[in-house]
């Protein structure tokens, strides 16, 4: 699969805003350390609000005739993809109107404040799961067709929320909060795991092979001929791959950025006092989910491969 | 009524034929033009509708070669039909056919992702996904002579490897045909159910040529192929 910066920044940055979303509305609920003030609250929706931004906007990118973009907002009612524009749209006007009342008020948990923080929270978080299913639906990808595309989805879009407002928390205040940074922690290393389920289940050789995609069982089949001289867009949507040697050595290379560099600096941050280390730890969060992203769409094998020369997808 | 195309896959000769017939067609068509990138260029490439790729059966000596044009398989479950965000794509209810409307797609590319026929191109100079049509801006001309009310590329089949029908009605050539060839669907694991069928090679035995070849020629030449190595 062509591993398109538009979309891995889609799916990116808006997971990870609609994270932050949901862990900004959480803290304040439960008031965790005493939930956060609204200086913190506001930033933390601006980044939210930033990121979703990002996302939208750099999907438009991939858009070949985005002058009907308009009109992906109306086949919902059976479309993955409309229904992510339909919810990431309808996130917006909740998340302003908390940033609204936030400034006006300073009710950052007050009755209307959170009704307004956990709407725009549970819009995100539904918009997180359409995209998981944008991929999970396509029986054409066995690497996506699988339930824990939308989980992993939930567990970095709130990673990377759940470290953004560490960071956000440790900027404003200068001093490192154990609670927020325990739940980035734990987010973390729960990403980790999933994430590692993936790459386990994606491992096993599985899905349409060369004989049932031509029909002929009981016979050895080999391409002879493409039919076509040069590239075609099949070949350059679809075509993608990478050697498994590299693919482990970005594994490990994205687990090192994406996880243990930012646990480690979190904790540094914790026992040292060291505000600054949490914002590091937050980008580079960001940074490694990025790489991951890019993964997940490398490494899909669409089934139209083995009319090119794969013998498995 | 359920349109949809039968494949002989015994007689297809692999000439390509059918899809430069499509591109013909097709490119003046209600979804043209099909375009071609970099045509006179050093690696030219385009939108078609229509593919042929070469497969081979079996190892050397029991092999075969089989020639496998594909094209929009117009499924009764078009996922592409599903998850199309704009409601460009779509199946028509009296015939099956899927087709894409060019005023409402957007270019996202999700259809031919869900497709796993590979039916659908983007075209770049449009920016709209591209597909089979079956001709249906032919098969439906009250204009032309009946016989030629078929998509162009089973007009245009030298071998008759491609026939053209409703596989509603049981009695119908390509129902007929199916159902005595033992045709078949690809990837029938992923239940898109396509219509399109595809018909095997007829069990054939090698035909004896030994006794045509003169004697000391044949000796001489067995000696050539064995002292040359390739």
């Amino acid at each position: 699969m062509h591993p398109a910066l538009a979309v891995i920044f889609l799916t990116l940055f808006s997971g990870g805003g609609f994270g932050l979303m949901a862990l900004t509305a959480l803290v304040n609920d439960f008031q965790i350390d005493g939930g956060l003030n609204p200086l913190q609250t506001m930033i933390a929706l601006i980044i939210s609000m930033a990121f979703v931004s990002i996302g939208l906007l750099s999907s438009t990118a991939h858009l070949a005739n985005p002058k009907n973009a308009w009109r992906a907002f109306t086949r919902w009612r059976t479309s993955w993809l409309a229904r992510e524009g339909v919810f990431a749209v309808m996130y917006y006007p909740f998340a302003f109107l908390y940033l609204v009342w936030v400034f006006f008020t300073g009710g950052t948990h007050d009755a209307i404040g959170l009704i307004l923080a956990n709407l725009a929270a549970i819009i995100g978080l539904i918009t997180i799961f359409c995209q998981g299913m944008i991929y999970a639906v396509l029986r054409t990808m066995r690497q996506w067709n699988t339930p824990l595309v939308p989980a992993n989805f939930y567990a970095m879009g709130l990673a990377i929320g759940a470290t953004w407002l560490a960071a956000i928390q440790q900027i404003t205040t200068g001093q490192p909060d154990p609670a927020l940074i325990g739940i980035a922690a734990a987010l973390l290393v729960a990403t980790g795991v999933l994430k590692g389920i993936y790459y386990f289940w994606i491992s096993r050789p599985g899905g349409p092979t060369i004989r049932t995609a031509t029909g002929f069982n009981r016979f050895s089949v080999r391409i002879l001929d493409q039919g076509h001289t040069f590239g075609t867009f099949l070949t350059e949507e679809f075509g993608h791959r990478l050697p498994p040697a590299k693919a482990k050595s970005i594994k490990i290379l994205m687990y090192l950025i994406a996880i243990i560099l930012p646990l480690a600096l979190l904790a540094i941050a914790l026992w040292g006092q060291v505000a600054a280390l949490a914002v590091l730890a937050a980008l580079l969060v960001l940074t490694g989910f990025g790489v991951e992203r890019w993964l997940f769409f490398i490494e899909a094998q669409h089934v139209v491969n083995l009319y090119h020369g794969r013998q498995q997808c | 009524m359920r349109l949809g195309l039968v494949i002989d896959l015994d007689t297809c000769v692999g000439c390509h034929a059918c899809a430069v017939a499509c591109k013909e067609w097709n490119t003046s068509g209600t979804t043209g033009a099909l375009t071609d990138y970099h045509p006179y260029g050093a690696q030219p490439s385009g939108v078609w509708f229509n593919r042929i790729r070469h497969f081979e059966l079996g190892d050397y000596p029991h092999n075969k070669t089989i020639n496998f044009p594909m094209s929009c398989m117009h499924c009764e479950n078009a996922e592409c039909v599903t998850v199309c965000p704009t409601g460009a794509s779509y199946k028509r209810a009296e015939d099956g056919i899927v087709l894409v409307d060019q005023n409402k797609c957007m270019g996202c590319n999700y259809c031919s992702w869900a497709c796993p026929y590979g039916a659908r191109e983007l075209d770049r100079a449009s920016g709209t996904m591209k597909k089979c049509t079956l001709c249906v801006d032919r098969i439906y001309d009250m204009e032309i002579p009946e016989e030629e009310r078929q998509p162009a590329c089973v007009l245009t089949c030298p071998a008759h490897a491609r026939m053209f029908g409703d596989f509603d009605d049981p009695e119908s050539p390509v129902s007929r045909a199916v159902r005595e060839r033992g045709g078949y669907e690809l990837m029938p694991e992923l239940n898109y159910q396509p219509s399109n069928k595809y018909l095997p090679p007829r069990p054939t035995r090698p035909i004896p040529t030994e006794h045509l070849r003169k004697r000391g020629i044949r000796q001489v030449k067995d000696w050539i192929h064995q002292a040359v190595t390739r």
